[in-house]
């Protein structure tokens, strides 16, 4: 499958998606690790993808929406942003939310 | 030109800043003394005023693109509108530490 294709499936399969390098248990970056303890603090079920475990990830999901660092938060299909934008989004109560309206809506 | 003075540069012609700082803190980072890899930006402008925090991310990335592509690792980006700034008293998170995985 297309890699690109393969991203799509990714972001629209799960409603919270976060590209990061290593896991929630093992960040293996500070930032990473930053939000995925901010998703965990929303209780957001999420998914995340290691982008270290997957060189071809890596290296195309800069394209898919036109972001060029890691980590990546996306929420129903869209590109939330990285480290920063969560974090601002997190103190400002907004990521809360958008967690809640997000896993609300599959269940 | 050094990386940070090329940054300094970029942001300075593209965006109309009131405000800008550009901290190199690559060494807090899993890379060699004197690297130009890590960079903390703080922007200050009116541009941004009306603009969502996506759009000011992209505006920025779009500006680095080059240096972003000469070995530029990680970016943390706080772009503000001038009231913001005031708000915060010229506050910015601090940036986490390395956990090593390149």
């Amino acid at each position: 499958m297309d890699v690109m294709e393969k991203i799509k499936q990714q972001v629209e399969g799960h409603p919270i998606v976060l590209y990061m390098k290593g896991s929630p248990q093992f960040p293996m970056c500070g930032f990473s690790s930053h939000v995925a303890q901010a998703l965990q603090a929303c209780g957001a079920d999420f998914v995340h993808v290691d982008v270290l475990a997957d060189p071809e990830i890596r290296a195309n999901l800069p394209r898919y929406a036109n972001w060029p660092t890691f980590p990546q938060l996306y929420i129903n299909g869209e590109l939330v942003g990285g480290c920063d934008i969560v974090m601002e989004l997190y103190q400002q109560g907004e990521l809360q939310k958008m967690v809640q309206a997000a896993n609300s809506a599959v269940s | 030109m050094k990386i940070q003075a090329k940054i300094e540069h970029l942001l300075k012609t593209g965006l109309h800043l009131q405000h800008l700082e550009v901290i190199n803190e690559s060494g807090g980072h899993n890379v060699p003394e004197g690297s130009e890899t890590h960079f903390k930006l703080v922007m200050v402008s009116s541009e941004f005023d009306n603009m969502p925090l996506l759009a000011r991310h992209r505006k920025v990335y779009a500006l680095l693109d080059e240096v972003l592509r000469e070995g530029v690792h990680a970016l943390a980006i706080h772009a503000l509108t001038g009231r913001e700034w005031r708000e915060r008293h010229g506050d910015v998170p601090l940036s986490p530490p390395c956990l090593g995985g390149g």
